[in-house]
């Protein structure tokens, strides 16, 4: 047996002893994860430093704060989430109970992944905890230090039973995919997204996919531009633009494209200094492999700002790309670095018709100070979220279901999402071996007298208005007491 | 009614994206997006069914010799109860919903849209040839998307009727049949879809998610398994042999809900035996072959599937058992003695046999069930209450109701839908509506407190970060601003 199957097993077990499903128990686990932020914060920032370059307080920013929320919000409010949830009946149901149980799936996988490596895969694990499941955490081998940090850490906070953390490349992902689980969560790449829900298939285990695309950034010329300007510029070089939701590319008209290349400019001087090289604030590029990959994508079009690089540390400066064509390298695939392409385009229409070319992306932003245009770029495209006049907050309101949709993904998150995402709905019916004689109208022998009163009675919910319920009440009531002084209806 | 012939497989898979292309031409149109729209396709619908009643009634006997009674509740009456739901609720329904924020996002409007998914094809099975292809449609139109609907071609009168039907009710472009069998099935998958919606068994939904997963298309899955029937505790043994019957061999247990075979003691077996008889009976008089109200098997395939686990089977007839190829019939069939790895528990029955097995504790009944794959629905019938909760919180399912079968679909508030083998994601009513959407995340910010943003730009300091803790926690969760 390898180490994943016996893992995988281990968890299983761990889940049908039923020790994940008390609210006492998830709450307790989910509190010794807390602990586990606050406690370990520096081997958490130290492992994220080397990883990614992000310095303490970016990691407490962009990672635990948002935990810890998540946390609280559930501790408050998971009594009410995990309870039934009583649902409209019909005629028939009246005195049934009839409600939404929601329940635990059993063994969820959890694949995370590097760029927010703790926001990614431990949400994830936060709603399969609440949600009473067991779960296998696997961090992304890419960011080295925090997978080893987690492999450390977890087991010590956590059960490690229902909880497993199973690090490994590629080949131990494969192992793991080979076993069955109630549910899968992938945070990643299309491409890797499509082997995972083919992998699915098999056991035909439901997935969740957050996967990426190129966010869209439409700057209206009636907006202010300083302010839209410092918004994109944090949402684009924040973790050196290797956001899943960071915007991609701009598009605006070339009658401002100078403007904006003005304004980004000053606002990467306000963040990170005339040399971002030594600002602790700003990023690094993952590896090697990213570092060549994002360098590629410079190649067919003109810089305008930045544009330094030293492959020795992964280092690329916060880039802006002018009078970027649509066939560059760099509008090909997802840029997930900090170059800042613009595309000059007409206006809105064009603007629109080419964002619906594209595959739909996991966010759109425009910034405007029109309505009508907002409310346009809304209405005639489709993308996971959207947001107007800012980057990247929509993420932080756990209110908001957080997830893609076509290549950008399936599912979603956040908050009461991911108690919903990662439990079963059940349908529940819970009826009495009473009032028998109302039945009698459904049992054969069928008379078109029975049909009718069927008809009427067992299917009939919709735009009655409460007068009409009550009418039919009261025939219900009479027919109810009608049968059961009869053995049968008349035929 | 004369079908016309099909094409070939190379006219197939051009006609195929042909059809996915014009649809996503109207769809990108935006004709199906508007209210109105959607409501006079489902308008339009409505009048479909209600217009052609006797011919649905005629070609439903003729697939399945389903008695008018069963066919007007579970075919005609349900989708006419789902469009008036869906008629009734739609404006509701497409409204977004605005969502508590924290403070830093206080001025801002944050809401969640419903947004169609663009094209998605429903595969329909054949037990409810109407009923389980329009339901999810229903849905799929509600939500603003165009439609290509595939018919099971195993229930071909039916299937020739919503061919002939859905073009003189609905616009073409819009919502298209396509008609055929495997293959032509597989050729259409080959094309890219918004969503999904399959009806049907494990096997064919296995090669649907790996044909959905080239091109990332989301999925629901309606599947089966074998949904079990507990019976313990104190009940009113005639009232559950009543509903008992009902559900099992309404449509000849031709149902995915229907209770496959039931788990009860023998004292239990003993007394619900001689009451299963007697209910028998009355609904299906002492020859049933010559009752109105007892269906048939759909195939000659389906009826040789069950005539050989009758054979196969090591339990006792005890009710039943007698079959007629040439009707395609099945008598009401009960048989006991059964063993967990007899023939009857290999897989899903789907037809009028109803194993008894007898375990003498409903704990250990919860085990046996718990040894199998979660069903689309499970069953128990008691008059103590403690019985019902103790089966509900220890076992999982798609659906559950106790003291009845079957009937939990009938409300539209209620997911339906399976977990597990018996499937993924869920519809009726809302359900449906939100299946086919897409839940957009929505936010809109002012230009006002750029200054509270500050606490977000770098250089980052602990003071900030103070700060930024106290404005975003307030009553929701945060991360970074």
């Amino acid at each position: 047996m390898s180490r994943e199957q016996q893992l995988v097993a281990q968890a299983r077990k761990a889940f049908e002893s039923g020790r994940s499903r008390p609210l006492e128990y998830r709450i307790y686990q989910l509190k010794n994860l807390k602990r586990l932020f606050t406690e370990r914060q520096k081997e958490i920032a130290d492992a994220i430093n080397k990883d990614l370059n992000r310095s303490e307080v970016g990691t407490q920013m962009f990672e635990t704060l948002g935990l810890e929320g998540e946390i609280n919000l559930i501790i408050r409010k998971l009594k009410e989430w995990a309870a039934p949830r009583p649902v409209e009946k019909n005629l028939m149901t009246l005195s049934d109970t009839v409600y939404i149980q929601p329940e635990p799936l059993g063994v969820v996988l959890i694949i995370g992944a590097w760029n927010y490596p703790w926001a990614v895969t431990i949400q994830p694990l936060i709603g399969a905890i609440a949600a009473g499941n067991a779960a296998v955490v696997k961090p992304s081998e890419v960011c080295v230090h925090t997978a080893k940090v987690m492999e450390n850490l977890l087991p010590l906070y956590i059960d490690k039973e229902l909880y497993p953390v199973v690090t490994g490349g590629v080949p131990e992902t494969q192992e793991l995919l080979r076993q069955r689980f109630d549910h899968i969560f992938y945070t990643g790449n299309s491409t890797v997204g499509k082997i995972i829900m083919e992998a699915a298939a098999k056991h035909l285990t439901p997935v969740t996919l957050e996967l990426g695309g190129k966010s869209p950034c439409y700057i209206d010329k009636t907006c202010d531009l300083s302010i839209a300007c410092r918004r994109i510029a944090w949402g684009k070089y924040t973790n050196c633009g290797q956001t899943c939701i960071a915007p991609d590319y701009i598009l605006c008209e070339p009658s401002i494209q100078d403007r904006v290349i003005e304004e980004v400019k000053k606002s990467i001087k306000g963040f990170y200094t005339a040399d971002p090289k030594t600002c602790p604030d700003y990023g690094r590029i993952i590896n090697q492999r990213h570092f060549k990959r994002i360098l590629t994508l410079l190649e067919d079009s003109t810089v305008a700002a930045g544009g330094e690089n030293d492959e020795s540390g992964c280092y690329i400066a916060p880039t802006v790309l002018r009078d970027v064509k649509p066939e560059a390298k760099v509008m090909q695939e997802e840029i997930f670095g900090p170059l800042l392409p613009i595309l000059p385009i007409s206006g809105l229409d064009e603007a629109i018709k080419f964002i619906n070319k594209g595959e739909k992306p996991l966010a759109l932003y425009v910034f405007s100070s029109d309505e009508k245009v907002i409310n346009r770029m809304r209405d005639e495209t489709s993308s996971g979220g959207f947001l107007a006049n800012d980057c990247l907050v929509h993420f932080s309101i756990s209110s908001l279901p957080f997830g893609g949709v076509g290549n950008s993904g399936m599912g979603c998150y956040h908050g009461k999402f991911s108690f919903d995402q990662l439990s079963h709905l059940r349908g529940c019916l819970v009826k009495k071996l009473k009032m028998e004689g109302v039945n009698n109208m459904r049992y054969p022998p069928h008379t078109p007298k029975k049909l009718g009163w069927a008809r009427f009675f067992i299917l009939k919910t919709a735009d009655l208005g409460w007068v009409g319920r009550m009418m039919l009440l009261a025939v219900l009531a009479a027919v109810y007491i009608r049968s059961t002084f009869h053995t049968n209806l008349e035929p | 009614m004369v079908c016309v012939e099909q094409p070939s497989a190379g006219e197939r898979m051009n006609t195929h994206s042909e059809v996915v292309d014009r649809l996503r031409g109207a769809f990108q149109s935006g004709v199906t997006i508007p209210e109105e729209f959607r409501r006079t396709q489902l308008t339009m619908l409505r009048s479909m069914i209600s217009d052609n009643e006797e011919r649905i009634l005629k070609a439903l006997h003729q697939d399945l010799a389903k008695p008018k009674f069963e066919a007007i509740l579970s075919e005609v009456e349900i989708v006419m109860n789902e469009l008036h739901h869906a008629i009734a609720n739609l404006s509701h329904w497409m409204k977004p919903d605005y969502v508590s924020k924290n403070l830093a996002t206080k001025l801002d409007d944050c809401f969640v849209r419903r947004e169609p998914l663009g094209v998605v094809l429903v595969i329909g099975p054949w037990n409810y040839p109407l009923q389980l292809l329009i339901l999810p449609m229903v849905g799929a139109i509600a939500a603003g998307n165009c439609v290509i609907i595939k018919p099971s071609e195993v229930s071909f009168a039916t299937e020739c009727l919503i061919a002939d039907l859905i073009p003189k009710y609905l616009p073409q472009d819009c919502y298209t049949v396509v008609r055929g069998g495997s293959e032509e099935t597989k050729a259409l998958l080959q094309n890219r879809f918004d969503h999904i919606f399959y009806t049907g068994s494990q096997t064919v939904a296995r090669s649907i998610v790996q044909a959905a997963s080239v091109h990332l298309t989301p999925v629901t899955l309606e599947l089966g398994g074998k949904c079990p029937c507990l019976l313990y505790g104190r009940l009113n043994i005639v009232a559950a042999a009543h509903r008992l019957v009902w559900s099992k061999f309404f449509n000849a247990g031709q149902s995915c809900v229907a209770p496959d075979y039931v788990l009860c003691s023998t004292a239990t077996r003993d007394a619900l035996i001689p009451a299963l008889k007697d209910v028998l009976e009355s609904f299906y008089t002492t020859e049933p072959q010559k009752c109105p109200d007892v269906s048939r098997i759909v195939s000659l395939r389906h009826w040789t599937r069950l005539v050989e686990l009758l054979g196969k089977t090591r339990g006792r007839i005890v009710l039943g058992g007698e079959h007629d190829q040439e009707d395609k019939y099945i008598a009401p069939t009960v048989v006991v003695d059964v063993a967990e790895d007899d023939a009857l528990m290999a897989e899903e029955i789907f037809g009028p046999i109803l194993p008894i097995i007898t375990i003498e504790s409903v704990e250990k009944s919860i085990a046996f069930v718990n040894r199998k794959e979660k069903p689309l629905a499970l069953y128990v019938f008691s008059d103590e209450s403690s019985v019902v909760k103790m089966v509900m919180e220890n076992t999982s399912s798609g659906g559950f109701c106790s003291n009845d079968g079957i009937v939990h679909m009938t409300l539209p508030g209620l997911p339906f839908g399976g977990v597990g083998g018996s499937g993924w994601g869920n519809y009726h009513g809302r359900w449906g509506f939100e299946t086919f959407s897409h839940r957009r995340a929505c936010m809109l910010r002012g230009w006002a407190l750029e200054r509270l943003n500050g606490l977000r730009y770098p250089p980052y300091s602990e003071e900030k970060l103070k700060w930024l803790r106290w404005t975003t926690s307030a009553k929701n969760s945060c991360s970074m601003m």
